[in-house]
């Protein structure tokens, strides 16, 4: 690959590290500037240094290559090891292009919604959040993870509760996600204990060794699976465990919603993906257990339930949110699936779902920053007064109801097929009701917009006033992206495929 | 049957605090008090975790010349390996394996960070609405939920 | 570049789509940009005429237009069912054109330029359903159209308007998103393509189950052939102007609805399939339901056009009642509906138009004595009602013999009784129209005369009827070239 070579070879040999280690470095820094202006150019220039460094880690594995690097020149088993493959490359890469953007994005709308002393405090908070969520992607230890996930979440939790000075109710938001994300934690961490216990490592690759000799082990690794399952879904919004997401969702700033949406389920997701299949074998009776009836259960369950909550929303970036728990539930029926086609598909949805979310929060957090609103009455005539920010968010909505030439059609196209071959109709059966559902949802809110006048105020009827460049830039990108990916989806297949092939290495290319 | 009890003696002990903490933060409305709850609830992980700790017949974990595998590649269960001790070393000693203790104290961070978000949470709440009890804040907010303004 | 078959494919959907902004360019030079709009309907039926000959002859041009998602194909393919689509489509629009400037001069509409536009676009449209070489160019496509032709339902701009183009949106929108696509997504993964080929694409053994969810999904999905329940989309958008519910809400849309299910049975499922599925018999009574009840609801319309719309949703059942019966006989008769038919309506909704422009009359009850006044307009009103009655030497005659053929073919006898009723129901609303022009006595003769006088002047709004009235004359002399020319896309040995 032509690409890499301009890359410096530090970077090629200490890529994975770097990644980590900058925008934790950058975050405590910003937390000490002065002046807003200093930490957004470093939170830019930081997102954009990782956004990078992950492409050049993308590019290294795309042969299907594996980087392995010994943090501090401790060799694995005994030290931290960080290893990069085709599953987590490409989860790197896009928490970091997400973050580049939103920084981006987020220059206009902190100003609007984080009071002036707290706006470098919060792309501190934000820059060690990203250096979590990269963290817990790119090691390949277990322990390490556990850190890091709660790296990102703490931060997380001071970052949605700085939507206070725009909505109160940001506050119990951020208690509950604390509450529930903690817990998850805590699960997790109990989860670890067992596995330790069992295995006597905290190496990845090596709890993978040993519990393919132990055959699964005792009822000590079935215990641990359990609580790690809880743990993982709680943080990725498996449906009965979701509840903390609306809240966080629907009262961050813009930036953070935007953000979240788009990485921090994704990652967390990645984790599941990692423990079931990688760690844990789907030959495991009681791992096939959990992923036949649990996952693909659950996740049906949550595309039905979350897509008819969507419905009954008021507040829009609630129909939004709940909206995103359905879309986890097509991203567990991929994994509960467990045939290469369906983990390519799962895995397929979750980048273009990030991509999709990631758009249509931006265009809300649009329309708040022009015109203050949240509700879905608010979006009366909105094509007329902010046609371009409404032009986005209407392609990014028929991106998730999944309608042809969008990147939504591709991954429900794939994940629809796998289901048929797999012999599962009803699958098929509820993502096409979920589908309708996410019409309802998304077409209430189009037709509020197309069909009706603007409000007036005062007698006048509300001025056109555009989002400033820098939201529309960052949210087109990620719209026409979007598009790119329903024309022409090459490049993400094979990404997803690359990622399958790691997670079910014996039948890697048998099956299409 | 008692020294069976003895000797799982730790692990009652953790469940029981496991389950109360995790009770205390359901079951409560206090902010407060499910803070306090939540703290029980990862104490008792560190208990867990502190209680897997004690290896019998282990060796210190020091990697000697002839032991030495460092090529990752080989992937074996080094870790482990230390700890349980190598086949035919088995000694009575009662050993304390230091890789748990490294990772509580970590753990133990992490929850003092949580903890410290979550009061400073709290803190912010009762500043905004005068009151810590969810019934009241939920009532608080019920226009505002009701009709999903922002204003 | 030679003109090729090829070259002609691409044009019949390039000549309207390049018209369009030609007709925006021109928006200041009224005479010059309603030149445009024939000059480009001549070329397209000059090349569509070319096309039907070549069609004829044997050959199938095809293009592909691109590829997306890696493995869906746009692509164009011709066959003679499409072929006579284009025709109705591509002549009508001439002589719509001609009526369409009559009636927006003549009624002082706002936004012309844009009517022009869309017009063109949607035309485009359905020249693309006409000759879709897949399922998902004709989705495409069918989205298109249903785009194209928003604004034109929406044209007035007041509150009604808007409201009838909201129900036309949703209506088609959301069956087409709902059960249209998983229907498309359903047919690739079982059958590997959505290829459009003689004798169905699915595998032998292919569950009933199966077939018979995906033939529902087909037939309520598309939307645009006004199946019951999902018809109401079709009353709603009569808050258009004539000239669109004329040429659109009689032949484009609707036709291009009923055609997609014909092309849909006869091309992805085969009719052998299509009659083994037991779903066919469920849908073909549903379609007999739809044309007895919707038959009743004419009758209790007093405006026009609503009588015409809730006529049209009977009609346009016959097409689907005769692709669900899949027998040779009835899926001839289908195709000729959809011809017949296409020129009896557009007859009658131009007639309509002509009086709404002359007399400023929209409700049946006060045409009384309007006939004497306006001899032309409401013999050519009765001709059209006898077309679509079905009484020869009327074209429309044809189909319904076919029809009833086709029922008896394939064993359901018992939907003659459906069909029978619909005639006698089509006698009583659509006659006695005619007949209260002529025969009743004027409510105010004085009123009248002066009628008489603006119908001098509005020529355009009146001569375009009669030739489509006189078409459908003709047209009774041409059904058997035309059922001639489908014999080759029906599989007649697999009975």
């Amino acid at each position: 690959m032509s690409l890499i070579s301009f890359f410096p070879d530090w970077m090629l040999t200490h890529g994975a590290a770097f990644l980590v280690v900058v925008p934790l470095i950058a975050g405590a820094i910003a937390a000490i500037l002065p002046k807003r202006q200093i930490a957004a150019a470093l939170t830019v220039a930081v997102s954009f240094i990782c956004m990078l460094t992950s492409l050049l880690l993308v590019l290294q594995i795309i042969d299907g290559q594996t980087i392995n690097y010994a943090l501090g020149g401790w060799d694995a088993p005994h030290g931290i090891a960080y290893v990069v493959d085709g599953l987590n490359a490409p989860i790197l890469f896009l928490i970091s292009a997400i973050g580049f953007l939103v920084s981006v994005y987020g220059m206009p709308t902190i100003i609007a919604e984080v009071e002036p002393k707290k706006r470098a405090p919060f792309y501190a908070a934000f820059l060690i959040c990203l250096a979590g969520l990269l963290g817990m992607v790119v090691t390949g230890d277990a322990f390490n993870v556990f850190v890091f996930l709660e790296v990102s979440s703490i931060s997380t939790y001071s970052l949605v509760a700085m939507g206070a000075s725009r909505d109160r109710r940001a506050l119990t938001a951020a208690y509950n996600y604390l509450i529930m994300g903690s817990i998850g934690a805590t699960f997790f961490v109990i989860g670890l204990g067992f596995l330790y216990m069992e295995t006597g490592t905290l190496n990845m690759a090596d709890m993978a060794v040993i519990l393919r000799e132990m055959e699964g082990g005792s009822r000590v690794s079935e215990i641990a699976f359990g609580f790690i399952i809880v743990g993982l879904g709680l943080k990725l919004a498996m449906f009965p465990l979701h509840t903390w997401l609306p809240g966080a969702y629907a009262h961050s700033p813009s930036m953070v919603t935007v953000f979240l949406a788009s990485t921090a389920t994704k990652a967390a997701l990645y984790l599941l993906l990692r423990f079931v299949f990688t760690i844990f074998d789907v030959s495991f009776n009681y791992v096939f257990d959990v992923e036949i009836y649990l996952l693909a259960g659950l996740g049906m369950v949550g595309m039905i339930l979350g897509s008819l909550q969507a419905i009954f929303q008021t507040d829009i970036r609630r129909v939004l949110a709940y909206s995103s728990v359905a879309q986890v539930g097509y991203m567990l029926l991929g994994v509960g699936l467990g045939t290469a086609a369906g983990l390519t598909a799962g895995y397929l949805h979750l980048m273009n779902h990030a991509v999709i979310k990631g758009a249509l929060f931006m265009a809300l957090g649009a329309f708040w920053y022009r015109y203050g609103i949240t509700r879905v009455t608010d979006f009366n005539g909105l094509s007329k007064s902010m046609p371009w920010t409404m032009g986005a968010f209407t392609l990014g909505g028929l991106s998730l109801i999944g309608v042809p030439f969008t990147a939504g059609f591709t991954s429900k196209f794939r994940l629809v097929e796998a289901a048929f071959l797999k012999g599962w109709w009803w699958a098929v059966a509820i993502i096409v009701v979920s589908s309708v559902l996410a019409i309802i949802y998304i077409g209430r809110l189009l037709l509020a917009a197309y069909f009706q006048s603007p409000p007036e105020v005062n007698g006048h009827v509300v001025a056109k006033n555009e989002a400033p460049l820098l939201m529309l830039i960052p949210m087109w990108f990620l719209v026409l992206l979007s598009i790119a990916i329903g024309i022409n989806a090459d490049i993400m297949v094979d990404l997803a495929e690359g990622a399958a092939s790691v997670l079910l290495p014996i039948s890697a290319g048998a099956t299409p | 049957m008692l020294t069976a009890f003895f000797e799982n003696y730790n692990y009652y002990v953790v469940i029981i605090l496991m389950m109360t903490g995790l009770y205390v933060v359901f079951s409560s409305r206090n902010l407060i008090k499910k803070l306090s709850g939540l703290s029980v609830f990862q104490t008792s992980v560190f208990l867990l975790y502190i209680t897997i700790g004690k290896v019998e017949g282990g060796q210190p974990p020091i990697v000697s010349e002839n032991h030495a595998s460092n090529d990752s590649s080989v992937m074996v269960a080094g870790g482990g390996e230390a700890a349980i001790g190598h086949a035919g070393q088995m000694s009575d000693v009662l050993y304390s394996n230091p890789l748990p203790h490294v990772l509580i104290l970590t753990a133990i961070v992490v929850g003092v960070a949580t903890l410290a978000i979550g009061l400073a949470l709290t803190v912010r709440i009762r500043e905004t609405y005068g009151t810590i009890e969810e019934d009241e804040l939920a009532m608080l907010d019920y226009t505002y939920n009701l009709e999903g303004t922002d204003a | 570049m030679t003109y090729s078959a090829e070259m002609a494919l691409a044009l019949t959907l390039l000549i309207p789509l390049i018209a369009a902004p030609l007709i925006l360019i021109c928006r200041s030079q009224t005479n010059i940009r309603e030149a445009v709009t024939l000059i480009a309907a001549i070329l397209l039926l000059v090349n569509v005429a070319n096309l039907v000959v070549t069609v004829a002859g044997g050959a199938r041009p095809t293009l592909l237009l691109g590829t997306f998602a890696g493995e869906f194909d746009v692509s164009l393919t011709l066959e003679p069912l499409g072929a006579i689509f284009m025709a109705i489509a591509s002549s009508l629009w001439l002589l719509n054109s001609l009526f369409a400037i009559g009636y927006m001069r003549g009624n002082n509409e706002k936004n012309q330029t844009r009517f022009y536009v869309f017009v063109a676009i949607a035309i485009s449209a359905a020249m693309g359903i006409a000759a879709a070489g897949n399922l998902i160019t004709l989705f495409i496509f069918y989205e298109a159209l249903t785009l194209s032709t928003f604004p034109l339902v929406t044209h007035k701009g007041d509150a009604k308007a808007k409201r009838g183009g909201t129900i036309y949106a949703l209506i088609l929108m959301g069956t087409s998103l709902a059960l249209f696509l998983p229907a498309i997504v359903g047919t690739h993964v079982i059958a590997g393509t959505t290829e459009f080929r003689v004798g169905g694409v699915f595998p032998e053994g292919t569950s009933l189950l199966a077939t018979s969810v995906l033939l529902f999904l087909f037939a309520f999905g598309i939307g645009k052939a006004a199946l019951m329940p999902v018809h109401p989309w079709l009353p709603n958008a009569m808050v258009a102007p004539t000239p669109v519910s004329a040429l659109l809400h009689a032949v484009a849309v609707v036709k291009a609805g009923v055609f997609s299910i014909l092309k849909i049975v006869i091309f992805t499922f085969g009719p052998a399939v299509t009659a083994a599925t037991p779903m066919s018999t469920i849908l073909s009574w549903v379609a007999a339901i739809s044309i007895v009840v919707a038959s009743l609801i004419a009758l209790r319309q007093d405006n026009l056009k609503a009588r015409l719309a809730y006529s049209t949703v009977s009609q346009l059942s016959y097409v689907t009642l005769g692709a669900m019966l899949a027998a040779p006989a009835a899926l001839v008769g289908a195709g000729l509906q959809i011809v017949m038919h296409a020129w009896g309506k557009i007859t009658l909704f131009m007639c309509a138009g002509a009086i709404y422009t002359v007399a400023h009359r929209t409700n049946i009850s006060s045409f009384n004595g309007l006939g004497r006044s306006m001899p032309w307009v409401f013999g050519a009103f009765l001709v059209g009602s006898l077309s679509i009655i079905g009484i020869p030497p009327m074209g429309g005659s044809w189909p319904k013999y076919f029809l009833m053929v086709g029922a008896i073919d394939s064993g359901k006898a018992i939907l003659l009784a459906a069909l029978i009723m619909s005639s006698i129901l089509n006698v009583i609303y659509l006659t006695p129209i005619a007949i209260r022009g002529f025969l009743k006595p004027p409510d105010n003769p004085e009123k009248d005369t002066e009628i008489r006088a603006i119908a001098k002047a509005h020529p355009w709004v009146i001569i375009p009827p009669v030739i489509t009235a006189m078409g459908a004359l003709i047209l009774f002399f041409f059904a058997g070239p035309i059922s001639d020319f489908l014999i080759p896309v029906l599989p007649l040995d697999s009975f």
